[in-house]
């Protein structure tokens, strides 16, 4: 017994959960210093978020090529997971910055807010740290039950609720799926941890036609994909990204989407390497089936945090080409993917806050007319993300695009890349859309009650330079990308 | 390995069949005779007052999750308790930490007001 | 060591920044002038640092990778710079000419609305053509080359309001194309025929060190070199993409002096110089570039002749004077026309300056006699000189250095180039011939236009014509400094045969020695020969000039008797050889023809339908989707259950 508890001591390894221990910890002492701040007082909490993010953010940095193995191989921080802790140190960064005034506008500024954004993000990092099914679960849960709050944070407003529970409902169900399939998978290989599953499978080759483990891969992939917002498992997003705050929708778009990407890169990199074959096929149809469903339906949308929504389900289908390629340029290009993708949607995001008025009813196609002559600022930003979400140079969006379908060139898959592409044709259409209202259209609005809020300007500006950086210079960050991929 | 698992859905058929079965066979064979009595919610007891679907007060609702967190609490103690001098410091530092992070939400609950019935 | 380059193009990028962000806020010109001014100047600063130490250097290549930039297959890119003799050259010759361009330009646009405007153009032209020359491999230059066309169609197109200007900036844009669509082939045969002997590369110099591997002479070669040619004629105006650049004069003075006579047209020279390797190792490209530039030298000074406005004779003067330089890179005299390149730059950049002096006054002049007559118009000029004395001198100083008089600069630079058509390996008496007529001819229109400019009867309008101010300081300060870079330019690469060292070819001899002595590009002869033949050109220019004299000095009349006895011959010269009309009925209106068929016929019945088919059909099934969305949980829910069990179907019966 004294040697178990000895072997339990040696086997913790807190250096393997720092960054997320730190979230964990600042996100509880948030949550007192929340309960205990004035109604209304909201602007210190924030800044203490972004303090603690940052302290995060270094921890993981300085981790780099040091990989730390904790709770007995529960927990595994390599590279690939700091590089996906960053995108969502980022994300959550980047949210907490649009958020203030945000919260102020809509009449809503309770602290209890981003408390909840860091907590979500520490379950995010143990979902891309996690080696064990049941940390990888136990990361998701904790990223979902305090997104389900947030999703739903504006009680007042009914929109909003709807989304919560949507969110919270459809959630539950999908985590149904991964939870089941999870426990096949344990009553298959007899172990939870990855690599042991991995080793099972080396060890019995035949597993791999054996119905139940099958069932419990798919079925563990399900809950992954309904996370990622794959076709058919897609249809709670617009639902929900139109009815949370905007911030939280950049934020679900960016962080806890990456995140589940990694989980599910990992597990099925590992675990399910004997299933390639037909899982290939698999992920092909759903990524064709995803950004053409995204694309197609986005084409109609009038509502521009809706049409973000569809464009959001779109980009996943852009990034699950990477997985069809299963390489290691194409599991490099979801991390560059995923990570210009915070900046170029994030961004987006904030200009819609900056412009939205309170209730955001102006969110509109016609709600942004001549907006690129009153706000010229505004203007040229918001033609940045959406040229980058386009996936046009000089932007991230064409050099992200680039790698993922280069990677899926490499691999064979020809037709895929080109279905990339003519989506992206597609997807032209209704971004350039909001771009002739903008500036082809006369104002009829003197957009007098935009403020350009500094915070939020900030976080428009850390937007457009990753963008343009990562569209010019992708080199750098795309090798380290190399060194954490697959 | 699938067919060690074919009692139970033998028995989950007859299950099934044994359900269906005798609603369907009371149905076919039953005699019906109805009365004003036999139709109402309860045959016997209190008479039924308003409607059924109420709206119950949120408050409920908040003292069950918080009861729910601080039972699972207690229920995580016991194996503690019982491996209690094995354990030793190591296990004391984690339960620690453990109803520390309870303890936080019970502050905050209790800040918020979740505890106050009025 | 050469760390602080990425600077050079740096800075001008800020200017065009803070100018293009703010300008609008600042207002003040002061300001907003001198950002852009300084701005290039640091980067001229950084220039000559870097230049001092390339000299002083026994290693004369150095490439700067700043960042990588991406990395397909085998093919790694780098953002890189290199800096050897022949850029530090050219970075002079941008940010110095650029430097006193931009010092010109506070006076010159003074009350133009779009100052801010303006000075953003000038710094981002600044920056895309210092890309061009210090770009290490040709996907960096090809944004410079690009960046640089887009910011001649923004310049030339500043006016945009006027209708002529815009025409010009589009056709600027459209021209540039058809070049660039011959730099992108060129390209990418190019690296498809080094990458088939194992080589992925577009880097310069890995190009240089691999050329070998490609066939000298074989067709491979001389199809790349000719796309890469067609690419140099559009960007440089040559024959038969030159017809942009007399129209382009539609921009601002000094955008004509900076763009469309030192620096950017001066690109497709570059380019070949940079690439020297891979065009002397195809003899008939050499030869073809020689023909066009010897053609073009000639068609566009006789077009000269004729012309009336003063910016549409330097700018013929300045397509004559390219072809000059393509005959140079022709004939294998690398460095001569790079020595032609910078020296025309000064007396060049001087003469637009001059003439924008010049214009600048007639149109001050104007206005404030309320009139509307042309200010550019050579025949509502005259007796000038006396009016505005430093523009007088300076003009007339450049006028001397490119009319090729003897110890001015153009004399050297011509010279050299004009030896080297006689007697190269590549060259041929016949392009000596046509180049010194070229060069009589240059002498002939350059003096007519200082003759009827500056001297003889003033016949601007007498109501006009006493308010004609000399420019102020930051107008004739750049003049002076040019004007004296004009006369003392060519010192620095005087030959051997009289008396220099020829310090700048031997500067730039670690470019170019290697492709010349492979290919055995040299020229040959004796020193009597020599001799001869540079007293000939003397004589030529110096009779161009006295014919000028005497036709529009001592008789004025005669240029009259002339053009009545040759109307024919006249019209033609004056009308350009009509070649526009030529191009417009060759090229553009069957194009044009064929375009309303294709629109009308094809596009509109066929293609839209198909397009707007496809679109149709594309939002319908979207708006179709759309219905799956219908907002119920529950719908939602069995989407997904249905998912799952397709998916577990597919995989476990598929």
């Amino acid at each position: 017994m004294e040697n178990l508890v000895q072997e339990a001591i040696q086997n913790v390894n807190l250096h393997a959960v720092m960054p997320s221990l730190i979230l964990s910890v600042a996100g509880m002492a948030l949550l007192l210093v929340a309960v205990f701040s004035p109604r209304g007082k909201t602007a210190h909490i924030a800044w203490l978020s972004i303090a603690s993010l940052i302290v995060a953010g270094i921890v993981t940095i300085m981790g780099w090529n040091d990989t730390q193995y904790g709770f007995a191989g529960s927990v595994q921080l390599d590279n690939f997971a700091a590089f996906f802790s960053m995108i969502c140190i980022i994300a959550a960064g980047l949210a907490i910055l649009m958020s203030d005034e945000y919260l102020k506008r809509e009449n809503f500024p309770v602290g209890e807010y981003y408390p909840l954004i860091l907590i979500t993000t520490a379950g995010a990092m143990w979902m891309v740290s996690g080696t064990d099914l049941i940390t990888i679960f136990l990361g998701l849960e904790v990223l979902s039950v305090s997104l389900y709050i947030l999703a739903g944070f504006f009680r007042d407003q009914v929109r909003c609720n709807e989304a919560g529970l949507k969110y919270f409902f459809l959630g539950a169900f999908s985590t149904g799926f991964l939870l089941y399939g999870m426990a096949l998978l344990y009553g298959v290989s007899g172990t939870t941890k990855v690599y042991d599953i991995a080793a099972y499978i080396q060890a019995n080759p035949d597993t791999t036609t054996n119905v139940m483990f099958v069932a419990g891969g798919l079925l563990m992939l399900t809950g992954f994909f309904f996370k990622i917002a794959a076709a058919p498992f897609h249809m709670w997003t617009p639902d929900v990204y139109q009815g949370a705050p905007t911030p939280i929708t950049a934020f679900m778009s960016a962080g806890p989407k990456a995140a589940a990407f990694a989980a599910l890169i990992r597990v099925t990199f590992i675990c399910l390497e004997g299933m390639q074959d037909h899982l290939t096929t698999v992920f092909w149809v759903l990524a064709v089936l995803t950004m053409t469903v995204g694309n197609l339906i986005a084409l109609n949308q009038k509502d521009l945090k809706r049409m973000l929504a569809y464009s959001s389900i779109a980009h996943a289908g852009y990034a699950m080409v990477g997985l069809v390629a299963w390489n290691e340029i194409g599991s490099a290009g979801i991390l560059f993917y995923m990570l210009v993708y915070t900046f170029m949607n994030m961004g987006a995001f904030a200009i819609l806050i900056l412009i939205g008025r309170s209730g955001e009813e102006n969110l509109t196609l016609d709600g942004v007319t001549g907006l690129g002559y009153k706000k010229p600022m505004l203007g040229i930003a918001f033609s940045i993300f959406l040229f980058a979400l386009m996936g046009l140079p000089p932007t991230a969006g064409f050099t992200g695009k680039f790698y993922i379908f280069a990677g899926a060139i490499n691999s064979g898959y020809i037709w895929l890349a080109v279905l990339g592409v003519l989506n992206s044709a597609v997807s032209l259409y209704y971004y350039l859309r909001i771009m002739i209202f903008m500036y082809f259209k006369e104002p009829q609005e003197d957009y007098a009650w935009v403020k350009i809020y500094p915070a939020t300007a900030v976080s428009i500006v850390i937007s457009v330079i990753g963008v343009l950086y990562l569209g010019i210079v992708p080199g750098s960050i795309m090798q380290l990308a190399r060194m954490a991929g697959f | 390995m699938l067919d060690l698992y074919l009692p139970i859905i033998v028995v989950i058929g007859i299950a099934f069949a044994f359900a269906i079965g005798s609603v369907v066979f009371s149905r076919l064979v039953g005699v019906k005779r109805y009365s004003e009595l036999k139709m109402s919610p309860y045959e016997c007891g209190v008479p039924p007052i308003g409607n059924a679907n109420e709206r119950f007060s949120v408050k409920f609702y908040l003292v069950a999750v918080a009861f729910i967190v601080f039972d699972v609490e207690v229920a995580f103690l016991y194996p503690w308790a019982i491996m209690f001098k094995q354990l030793g410091w190591y296990g004391a530092i984690t339960m620690g930490i453990f109803i520390f992070v309870l303890v936080i939400g019970f502050i905050y609950d209790w800040k918020k007001g979740a505890l106050e019935w009025e | 060591m050469y760390g602080n380059l990425w600077l050079i193009p740096f800075f001008p990028l800020l200017g065009a920044i803070i100018n293009g962000l703010f300008g609008k806020k600042i207002k003040n010109e002061a300001v907003i002038g001198g950002i852009g001014t300084l701005m290039i100047f640091l980067s001229f600063l950084v220039a000559v640092q870097n230049f001092f130490r390339l000299i002083g250097d026994t290693e004369k290549v150095h490439e700067i990778v700043l960042a990588s930039w991406m990395t397909v297959g085998n093919l790694q890119v780098n953002w890189e710079l290199l800096l050897d003799p022949l850029s530090a050259v050219m970075i002079l010759v941008v940010t110095g000419v650029g430097t006193l361009i931009h010092l010109y330009s506070i006076g010159y646009m003074h009350g133009e609305t779009g100052y801010y405007r303006f000075f953003s153009y000038l710094n981002l032209f600044a920056f895309s053509m210092l890309m061009l020359v210090l770009g290490g491999n040709a996907l960096v230059m090809f944004i410079g080359w690009e960046g640089v066309g887009l910011c001649s169609y923004l310049l030339i197109g500043y006016y945009y309001e006027k209708k002529s200007a815009s025409d010009a900036a589009k056709k600027a844009f459209v021209v540039n194309r058809i070049g660039d669509f011959g730099f992108l082939c060129g390209l990418f045969i190019l690296f498809w025929a080094l990458a088939g002997h194992g080589v992925w590369t577009i880097n310069f110099v890995e190009i240089a060190a691999n050329a070998h591997l490609l066939e000298a002479g074989g067709a491979l070669i001389t199809i790349i070199t000719l796309a890469f040619f067609l690419g140099a004629t559009g960007k440089s105006a040559q024959i038969p993409l030159f017809t942009w650049l007399p129209d382009a004069m539609e921009g601002p003075t000094p955008v004509s002096a900076l763009i469309h006579a030192a620096t950017m047209v001066t690109a497709g020279i570059y380019m070949i110089g940079r690439m020297n390797i891979l065009f002397a190792m195809a003899p008939s490209t050499m030869m073809t570039i020689a023909i066009i530039g010897a053609a073009t030298a000639f068609l566009a000074a006789s077009i000269g002749f004729a012309q009336n406005d003063i910016k549409r004779v330097l700018a013929y003067s300045t397509v004559s004077q390219l072809g000059y330089m393509f005959l140079a890179m022709g004939v294998g005299a690398f460095s001569a026309g790079i020595f032609h390149l910078m020296t025309h730059a000064f007396f060049k950049a001087c003469l637009f300056l001059g003439s924008g002096s010049v214009i600048h006054a007639m149109h001050h002049a104007y206005h404030h006699a309320h009139l509307h007559d042309d200010p550019q118009d050579m025949r509502n000029m005259g007796g000038l000189r006396s009016k505005m004395p430093i523009t007088f001198w300076t003009f007339l100083l450049s006028t001397i250095a490119i009319a090729g008089v003897p110890l001015f600069s153009g004399f050297f630079s011509k010279d050299e180039i004009l030896w080297w058509s006689f007697g190269s390996t590549a060259g041929h008496p016949i392009f000596w011939i046509i180049a010194v007529c070229v060069a009589g001819m240059t002498a002939f229109y350059m003096f007519r236009l200082v003759f009827m400019t500056f001297f003889g009867a003033q016949r601007t309008d007498p109501r006009a014509k006493d308010h004609i101010p000399e420019s102020p300081w930051t107008i004739t300060v750049p003049l002076m400094v040019l004007a004296f870079l004009a006369v003392v330019g060519g010192y620095v690469g005087v030959p051997k045969i009289l008396g220099g060292g020829n310090h700048f070819g031997n500067f730039l001899a670690p470019v170019f020695g290697p492709a010349q002595e492979l290919h055995n590009l040299n020229a040959h002869g004796s020193h009597a020969l020599e001799y001869t033949l540079i007293a000939l050109s003397v004589c030529i220019a110096l009779f161009g000039i006295y014919m000028a004299w005497l036709m529009y000095m001592k008789n004025p009349a005669l240029p009259a008797q002339f053009t009545a006895k040759f109307a024919g011959v006249y019209r033609f010269v004056f009308n350009k050889w009509y070649i526009d009309e030529l191009y417009d009925f060759v090229f553009v209106n069957p194009c044009k023809r064929f375009g309303t068929f294709l629109w009308k016929i094809f596009d509109v019945r066929l293609v839209d339908g198909i397009v707007n088919g496809c679109a149709w059909v594309v939002k319908g099934v979207g708006a179709g989707l759309r219905y799956t969305q219908t907002g119920y949980m529950y719908n939602y829910a069995v989407a997904m259950v249905v998912g799952v069990v397709v998916i577990v179907g597919f995989y476990v019966f598929g």
